[in-house]
């Protein structure tokens, strides 16, 4: 038999349920490779001991109806897990044990699955390389040196490596697709509204979406369908009708309209990715799908529009870190001077300096030439969407503009890093959802992916179309474990 | 438009986060770039848009008013950086 780890998550599920393999088995080897992989630096917080007596149990006294049954399973450390500590990646959360549980986790541990450990991320989930996490850079396990995409960047590097079976990570404008694109796996971000964000560190609230990040199609149906739930805790939670996505799941996708954006066709482009999305519409015609060249005119706005509201938002989430309730305090001479020097302590340089962008367009005097505007921009930005669904069933794009780039690169200039978001973040500001597959190969042999937009909660259809491009792809993510000693 | 070291300094007092003069600094460099970026928005003629406030672009869900969570007040201040099981302790505010 091969390695446990190499398995997918769908394949694992089938072997426990037919009793070839244990819970405890594969907790161990998750484990035992989690353990010599600290290279990559993914883990925030280990709970292996607990994670192995929990196997144990559940060995002891099975229950192979669950959809995940007994499986070990390791989440982005946004997500609120009772009685352990949970950061954001964030000092001022350092010590932060909650009290509670995220509806996203308690939906997993209720269809069996086991938690390992809390993944690093980017501060707040604020960066596009995980570079901006208070517990250091988070490594590809493509190689050596490399990002792994951010902000779910610790998620995508521990899936990629195999020190989970899958993940879940959150988007807010991109941060699933683009580390997904990065590190040669599967993540989809849901539409507004299905997942629940009760108990999720909150970063943006009217984008933060969390989803599932996986190493194929099937994989990615499969926990969509755990995590995806109505929940009465979460004002935006939307009650519809969620359909079993993952039996669900066929390559029929003859008569499919695919929708291609000229506007995603930008300057400076890599032809490496023009290829790529050349072959993508190659593999959909010969599936049967019909090509249609459409226009998302507003989509140059995206960007600048998401770095308005984005941090309008965040500015205010994130006052919330006073120092008094809960997280890092610092000491000062005065109430004022406490809660300044707690913020300035406590938070990092891009945190910082997104919450100053946020306070700038929402004060006096500015809201109307910032905030207001961008409100305005973004309606038009859905309005390219609604119309271009009028035509098409889905749209397809590349994941990112390029492939992932080198530690440090970037952090010097916050626009260039901004603009790796530039093919994800129209579709969080739109709501919709979109799920990035690995789809080939740059020079240095570095994954890149292709992006499919759908309608809203359409997920079903993305991952039809997903699940066929994927057997056409044929992609294999080849590591050859140099970080293991 | 740009972002003087007095608009900076005073973003910074409205952010509740204290930055020293060299931070300051960079974080003018880094502001001006990033406005001067989102300010290609302005080609936009936007007067007769309606601006987007909520996706879902449903009204709130009525609930309840009953209580959920009870005696928890153990857990609410569990996370206090300051030990007290009663309230919350902040420096003195009033003389």
């Amino acid at each position: 038999m091969s390695n446990i780890t190499d398995l997918s998550l769908s394949e694992l599920v089938n072997k426990i349920k037919k009793k070839e393999i244990s819970s405890k088995e594969t907790t161990s080897a998750y484990v035992q490779r989690s353990k010599s992989s600290k290279k990559l630096n993914t883990y925030v917080e280990e709970t292996f001991d607990k994670a192995l007596n929990q196997s144990k149990k559940f060995d002891e006294k099975p229950d192979f109806k669950k959809k995940l049954p007994g499986i070990p399973f390791a989440v982005k450390d946004l997500f609120c897990t009772k009685d352990v500590r949970t950061t954001a990646g964030s000092k001022i959360l350092e010590n932060f044990i909650p009290t509670y549980e995220s509806t996203i986790t308690q939906n997993l541990w209720d269809a069996g699955a086991i938690l390992l450990g809390k993944l690093n991320c980017d501060e707040f989930a604020m960066g596009s390389s995980n570079e901006t996490s208070f517990f250091g850079n988070v490594i590809s396990p493509i190689d050596d040196n490399l990002v792994p995409g951010g902000s779910s960047g610790g998620s995508a590097s521990a899936l990629a490596a195999k020190l989970t079976p899958a993940t879940i990570g959150t988007d807010t404008g991109g941060s699933i697709r683009q580390p997904a694109s990065f590190t040669g796996t599967v993540g989809l971000k849901p539409t507004y509204g299905s997942c629940s964000r009760y108990g999720i560190v909150a970063f943006a609230s009217s984008l933060d979406q969390a989803g599932p990040m996986t190493r194929d199609v099937k994989d990615s149906a499969l926990l969509l369908e755990v995590i995806s739930s109505f929940d009465t805790k979460d004002s935006t939670s939307i009650n519809f009708k969620r359909p079993n996505y993952f039996s669900n799941l066929n390559k029929n996708i003859k008569g499919k309209k695919i929708g291609i954006p000229k506007e995603y066709r930008v300057d400076g482009m890599p032809s490496e990715i023009e290829k790529l999305w050349e072959n993508g519409k190659k593999f959909l015609k010969e599936c049967g799908a019909e090509i249609i060249d459409i226009s998302l005119p507003h989509t140059n706005y995206a960007l600048p529009t998401y770095y308005i509201v984005a941090p309008a938002e965040a500015s205010s989430n994130l006052a919330r870190y006073d120092g008094v309730k809960y997280g890092f305090r610092a000491e000062g001479e005065n109430l004022i001077d406490m809660y300044e020097k707690t913020r300035s302590q406590g938070f990092g340089d891009e945190v910082k300096r997104r919450i100053m962008i946020g306070t700038y367009v929402l004060s006096s005097g500015y809201y109307d030439a910032y905030y207001l505007k961008a409100q305005k921009v973004r309606k038009l930005i859905k309005n390219d969407f609604d119309d271009a669904f009028t035509k098409v069933d889905a749209i397809l794009t590349p994941s990112t503009p390029s492939s992932a780039f080198k530690v440090g690169e970037k952090t010097d200039d916050p626009v260039s890093m901004y603009l790796n978001d530039i093919f994800t973040v129209p579709v969080n500001l739109a709501g919709l959802p979109g799920i990035s597959i690995p789809a080939g190969l740059d020079k240095n042999n570095h994954p890149l992916g292709l992006q499919i937009i759908g309608k809203p909660f359409d997920e079903q259809g993305i991952l039809n179309i997903a699940f066929s491009m994927e057997e056409k792809i044929n992609f294999k993510l080849k590591i050859n474990d140099w970080w293991i000693k | 438009m740009s972002i003087d070291l007095k608009t900076v300094k005073h973003i910074s007092k409205l952010s509740r986060i204290s930055i020293d003069d060299k931070k300051a600094k960079k974080l003018e460099k880094d502001l001006n770039s990033i406005f001067k970026w989102i300010e290609q928005l302005n080609e936009l003629k936007t007067e007769n848009v309606k601006p987007l406030t909520s996706i879902a672009e449903t009204t709130l869900r009525f609930r309840k008013d009953q209580i959920i969570s009870k005696n928890i007040r153990d857990d609410i201040l569990k996370n206090s950086p300051k030990d007290n099981k009663d309230y919350f302790v902040v420096p003195k505010v009033v003389e």
